[in-house]
């Protein structure tokens, strides 16, 4: 077969598996950015012993027991602790300020991974007098990844970066009140998931839940097409209320969105959106 | 000489570079003119606590736009989209460009073979990819899906080369591939490869 063949009976053999998964799982993943799946499912057929990705279609069809593994390999699982310190310093500096203002706040964190955002918010939160009047939302596609965020342990040696990382953000405390270490593994205090409601929720395909004063979704939405962008950015502008928060990744922008104009962007550098009030959303009019 | 005149219809340039990239790429990229008609994507090693970005670095010396890429922007001619430090540069079919986060590739991120792969399975036999001086061997890999995909490669000489792992590598992984000096690099980008540089 021509290397030009080839590449199109992959193209052909991607559609194909993704239709599977969906069908047979519910997992839909056909608006994912295809240049990275390809990369990521190729690495899964090698190391799960499949020739093709044809052969990993059936025996994901035939043996259930290879999905969680398969969504490790489909969904990146990296994440650190105050990931972008200026971005959580950009949230305590200038974003707290505004929530302090409500009587109750909803943060909702999409594409939680294993938590270490979570808990980043959650100490924030703490630290800034927030906590006792917020109700987190720590969403995720890949179970997992969830069992993890719930569990709220990670490996000790990355704690020097978690370390610095929150130093940088602006954290006044100490990163060490917050976990006890014990056997190489550094467990964070449970009580900072006291008030935090753990979900499997997809945002390719379930609905909008809502009333969301702040939506941190960081390094989620570069694994979506443009269409599926679309659509997650628009899921969060229903959720949020009005003049919300959107926090996005480093790289991320809103630019290329079809709701760009729904927001307004007030921390271009940290990448942070408001949702514009009714009467300035130039769609309302 | 055989590579110029075997350039036909190219719509992007990729480059890879590690140990040297900065001294090997100010010598590169200055020189192109403003309305250079292809896009540039480049990945390159750089300790991602750097206080000035490479992009920032180079756009100061160039007629060129230069960038770091953002998820989903368009390729546009006449621009070099830089890998951002700490994430993936890819391609899509759509021609814009995605980030991702996923692990290191031959412990870089961003890794050239990434990049050089995804670049090498959007624009098939289109593409040029350059690869420059660097001390391990990353875009060995990469420079071989290129060829294979009936795309362009070609390789700093490695002995003037900073690091010649990098050149060498490549060389070795990618039989199409062909060694040229920086300064016959630049000649092609320049007026006389600008003319077979163009797409048709
Ligand atoms: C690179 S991690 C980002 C983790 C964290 N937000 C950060 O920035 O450090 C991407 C996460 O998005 C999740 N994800 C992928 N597709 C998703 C979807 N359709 N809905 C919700 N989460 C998804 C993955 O499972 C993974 O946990």
């Amino acid at each position: 077969m021509t290397q030009e063949a080839a590449a199109r009976t992959g193209d052909i053999e991607l559609r194909l598996f993704l239709e599977a998964m969906y069908s047979q799982y519910h997992y839909d993943f056909r608006g994912y950015s295809r240049a990275s799946l390809k990369r990521r499912l190729a690495l899964a057929c090698q190391r799960l012993g499949c020739s093709t990705l044809s052969a990993l279609q059936e025996r994901l069809l035939h043996d259930d027991r290879i999905l969680p593994q398969l969504l490790d390999y489909m969904t990146v699982q990296v994440s650190d602790m105050f990931r972008d310190p200026a971005y959580f310093r950009a949230l305590r500096q200038h974003i707290i300020p505004h929530l302090k203002t409500y009587p109750s706040l909803k943060v909702w964190v999409a594409g939680c991974s294993s938590g270490e955002e979570l808990y980043s918010l959650a100490i924030l939160f703490r630290e800034e007098g927030l906590e006792e009047k917020t109700m987190f939302y720590a969403t995720d596609v890949n179970g997992n990844a969830l069992a993890r965020a719930e569990a709220g342990v990670y490996a000790l040696e990355r704690v020097a970066l978690f370390t610095k990382n929150h130093r940088l953000s602006g954290g006044s405390g100490s990163l060490s009140d917050y976990y006890h270490a014990a056997y190489g593994a550094a467990r964070f205090d449970q009580t900072l998931r006291r008030r935090t409601v753990f979900s499997d929720h997809s945002l390719a395909s379930d609905s909008v839940f809502g009333e969301m004063h702040l939506i941190s979704c960081r390094n989620v939405l570069i694994y979506f097409d443009r269409p599926l962008q679309d659509t997650a950015v628009g899921l969060f502008r229903d959720a949020l209320v009005r003049k919300g928060f959107l926090g996005m990744g480093a790289r991320e922008t809103l630019r290329f969105n079809a709701h760009a104009k729904a927001f307004t962007e007030i921390l271009p550098q940290e990448r942070i959106y408001q949702k514009r009030g009714e009467t300035e959303d130039p769609c309302a009019r | 000489m055989r590579t110029v005149t075997s350039i036909r219809h190219i719509e992007a340039v990729v480059i890879g570079a590690s140990t040297g990239a900065i001294a090997a790429l100010s010598q590169l990229l200055p020189p192109l003119p403003q309305d250079f008609p292809l896009a540039i994507l480049v990945a390159v090693h750089v300790p991602a606590d750097q206080p000035h970005s490479i992009a920032s670095l180079l756009q100061a010396k160039c007629r060129v736009r230069v960038k770091e890429a953002e998820d989903k922007e368009p390729a546009h001619s006449g621009t070099v989209y830089f890998a951002p430090p700490d994430y993936h540069l890819l391609v899509e079919d759509d021609r814009r460009l995605s980030l991702s986060n996923e692990e290191p590739v031959n412990y870089s991120r961003p890794s050239i073979d990434v990049l050089l792969e995804s670049a090498a399975d959007v624009y098939r036999d289109s593409l040029l990819a350059v690869i420059l001086t660097g001390a391990n061997h990353d875009g060995a890999q990469g420079a071989r899906a290129v060829g294979r995909a009936g795309g362009t490669v070609l390789v700093q000489h490695p002995h003037s080369a900073t690091a010649r792992m990098m050149p060498d590598a490549a060389l070795a992984a990618c039989p199409t591939a062909e060694p040229m000096s920086l300064a016959d690099l630049t000649d092609l980008f320049l007026s006389r490869g600008r003319g077979l540089l163009c797409r048709p």
